[in-house]
């Protein structure tokens, strides 16, 4: 086992809830895929269990959720989810409208960043690519915990 | 097609322009050109030679008269402003009700409602996380919620529009408040807004899910019922909005818009119904960006091509079906979360370009949209924004004010050609229909999108406090409105306490004949519908019914 993993990042990116409203995320998935990055990309109206499922199955570094309605509510449910499943080192980053006096529910849960309208193209990129080595390490070290 | 650069006799005009020419390009070296959205090059200056008055009656006529490009009714805006038609929606059905009375004490002859997107779902109440219920829109799923939230709401006597696409329950619930206050179903009057389903599986994806077969199947059914009943209300509302808003371009947007309406009115002829009598219920809903004169282009190119694609392609005879009546709403993907005061600035210009386009009614977005749902302080300067449009910049006292402006001249017959051009592929493609189906349309709009996006990245295109003018802020806009949650909660334990009461014989029955309806080639699925609601069946059974029926719909995603 080495301790460099040089598989590309893997990023899921999808929408959780009721809003259907997708040009954000396919704009970041595009952003994401010509980076180099493996884009897993879902359709809207995900269910969390959906994509906890999703995330295990396709062995996720990051997981961005766009939303651009309300959605963002559900997003602290979805991290409590994630770890229940044993997913701790998934980084989640989400993206689109989030008020300001909502924005601290989802940091608190775990949320790495939340991008809001605007964000340019490589502050987006080069903030999910030093996470999704975060991630990587993280799961090297939990390896080599494991196997000590 | 519309002919331009006709050669005027202007003895001089060749020396004189000339002479403009060299000393134009002293002073601006090394120019780079400058396109439209749409793709269109646009010159530093026009003149006699880009466009002239000659073919005045074939391109442009009168008020009110074919082609419409200077407006569809001969007194347009001078006559009767622009109807003030503001979005609204938000919490349970006395929420909505609080906020609609308001609105029409403040003289409002309009109102609107948008669901909560639990409805676009397919889904009731009792079926969603409760932390998201209500906070993009009312929570109807029964007559009996509409008749709470539309309490005190003259029905019959103020235009009603909801988003409310295949098959159509807030209407059916509508009626059903109707005819339980006693209201004459031919004296309510509206417009079913999102009845485009094609635009909702190629962009927004805001509809019921029902399959793209069913949703034409209900479509047709719907239109027939409405000019049978309720002969006042327009059931079918063209949806360019969506598109636009996806990332589709306005030329492409208006080109999209036209196809998907030939797609709808040759179904209706095919159909057997009267193209003249389907027609003038045609409606069409746009968005408008802050490309001024681009809008202005867009909007005058799109009345006069319709006129023709009425006229000469569909047949209809008379002139109410020619006009290409439009509401606008101004666009929330220009308006930015920085400094999101000088969205106020954005929202005027874009307002400014509909009203001067000739629109019929007109949505203005609040300020904090980037941001959150509207408040209600936000939402008022939004209206505030019109009236002084109207009332301070008098836009209204000249009908079709940019009439006869070379640019705005040239423009318009440019962005004719571009708009043709998109018919022309939709139509190679077999029609709007087929092209949705095969994701030619979504491919399209998902190009435009990132090559706009690529045009902000870079520098290209300037947005202010994106990537230029940027400074250190933090940008307060008041708290965004949630709904009591302990309201929606009593709404919902309400909801499943009728639902426990209710006949539960009358409501199988209903759904059962809404069932052989949908498997039936002679029945009216929306009739159904509207009898079903009537005994207490609910959005989401309706929907799911018709989904057993009729297939699920799920949009195609190109990405």
């Amino acid at each position: 086992m080495t301790n460099v993993d040089v598989r590309p990042l893997r990023v899921l990116v999808t929408k959780i809830g009721l809003d259907g409203h997708d040009r954000g995320s396919r704009i970041v998935a595009a952003y994401l895929r010509d980076a180099g990055m493996e884009v897993i990309y879902t359709p809207p109206w995900q269910t969390i269990s959906g994509v906890v499922k999703l995330a295990t199955e396709e062995d996720v570094d990051i997981i961005g959720v766009s939303s651009l309605a309300t959605d963002h509510l559900i997003v602290p449910k979805m991290m409590t989810a994630l770890r229940e499943a044993g997913l701790d080192h998934v980084r989640v980053v989400v993206g689109g409208i989030v008020p300001d006096e909502e924005k601290g529910a989802l940091l608190a849960a775990g949320v790495s960043r939340i991008f809001g309208p605007g964000a340019a193209r490589d502050e987006i990129v080069d903030f999910v690519a030093a996470l999704g080595r975060q991630s990587r390490s993280d799961r090297i070290d939990e390896f080599s915990e494991v196997n000590s | 097609m519309t002919q331009t650069a006709i050669q005027l006799p202007l003895p001089g005009f060749e020396q004189a322009q000339g002479e403009w020419r060299s000393q134009y390009s002293r002073q601006m070296r090394e120019e780079k050109p400058i396109r439209n959205r749409s793709g269109i090059e646009i010159q530093p200056l026009y003149s006699p030679r880009d466009w002239s008055g000659e073919r005045y009656l074939d391109d442009l006529g009168f008020p009110g008269q074919f082609p419409f490009t200077r407006g569809i009714y001969p007194s347009m805006h001078r006559g009767r402003t622009w109807t003030q038609r503001q979005l609204i929606g938000l919490g349970t059905p006395e929420d909505y009700n609080k906020r609609v009375r308001r609105i029409i004490d403040a003289g409002a002859t309009a109102i609107s409602l948008l669901p909560c997107c639990s409805g676009f779902r397919g889904i009731d109440c009792d079926e969603v996380d409760p932390v998201l219920l209500g906070t993009c829109g009312t929570v109807i799923n029964t007559t009996d919620h509409m008749d709470r939230a539309l309490d005190g709401v003259p029905i019959g006597e103020i235009s009603t529009a909801m988003n409310d696409p295949s098959p159509f329950t807030l209407l059916a619930f509508t009626l059903g408040v109707a005819r339980r206050r006693g209201i004459d179903w031919r004296s309510v009057t509206g417009t079913s807004n999102q009845s485009d389903y094609i635009s909702h599986f190629i962009a927004n994806h805001q509809f019921y899910r029902l399959s793209l077969p069913g949703s034409r199947r209900v479509l047709l059914d719907h239109i027939e019922f409405c000019r049978r009943h309720v002969p006042n209300w327009n059931p079918v509302s063209v949806v360019g909005q969506h598109m636009q808003q996806a990332g589709a371009t306005p030329a492409e947007t208006m080109g999209f818009t036209l196809s998907t309406a030939i797609q709808y009115a040759e179904d209706c002829i095919a159909r057997g119904m009267d193209v003249d009598d389907v027609l003038r219920r045609f409606t069409f809903f746009f968005d408008i960006s802050i490309s001024l004169f681009e809008e202005i282009a867009k909007f005058r190119a799109g009345r006069r091509i319709w006129a023709r694609i009425a006229r000469d392609r569909l047949g209809a005879k008379d002139p109410a079906c020619w006009r290409f009546k439009f509401h606008g709403q101004t666009s929330g993907v220009d308006l930015t979360q920085q400094q999101p005061l000088n969205n106020i600035a954005r929202v005027s210009i874009q307002a400014m370009a509909g009203i001067l386009s000739g629109l019929q009614s007109l949505h203005t977005d609040a300020y904090d949209e980037a941001i959150a749902c509207p408040s209600e302080e936000t939402a008022r300067v939004a209206v505030a924004t019109q009236n002084i449009l109207r009332e301070e910049a008098r836009l209204c006292d000249v009908i079709d004010p940019l009439g006869g402006s070379y640019y705005v001249e040239r423009l318009t017959d440019q962005m004719e050609t571009e708009i043709e051009r998109v018919i022309a592929k939709i139509d190679a493609a077999g029609g709007m229909y087929k092209a949705a189906e095969a994701g030619l349309v979504q491919t399209m709009i998902g190009d435009s999108a990132l090559a706009f996006q690529e045009r902000v990245d870079s520098g290209e295109r300037k947005i202010v406090g994106i990537n230029c003018y940027q400074i250190d802020e933090d940008p307060t806009v008041p708290p965004a409105d949630r709904p009591d949650a302990d309201a929606m909660h009593r709404h919902v334990e309400h909801f499943k306490a009728f639902k426990r009461e209710r006949s539960q014989g009358q409501v199988a029955r209903a759904l059962d004949a809404l069932a052989r309806a949908a498997n039936s080639t002679d029945q009216n699925t929306f009739e159904k519908v509207v009898e079903a609601v009537d005994v207490g069946v609910t959005h989401g059974e309706v929907i799911g019914c018709l989904r057993r029926e009729l297939g699920f719909g799920h949009p195609l995603i190109v990405a």
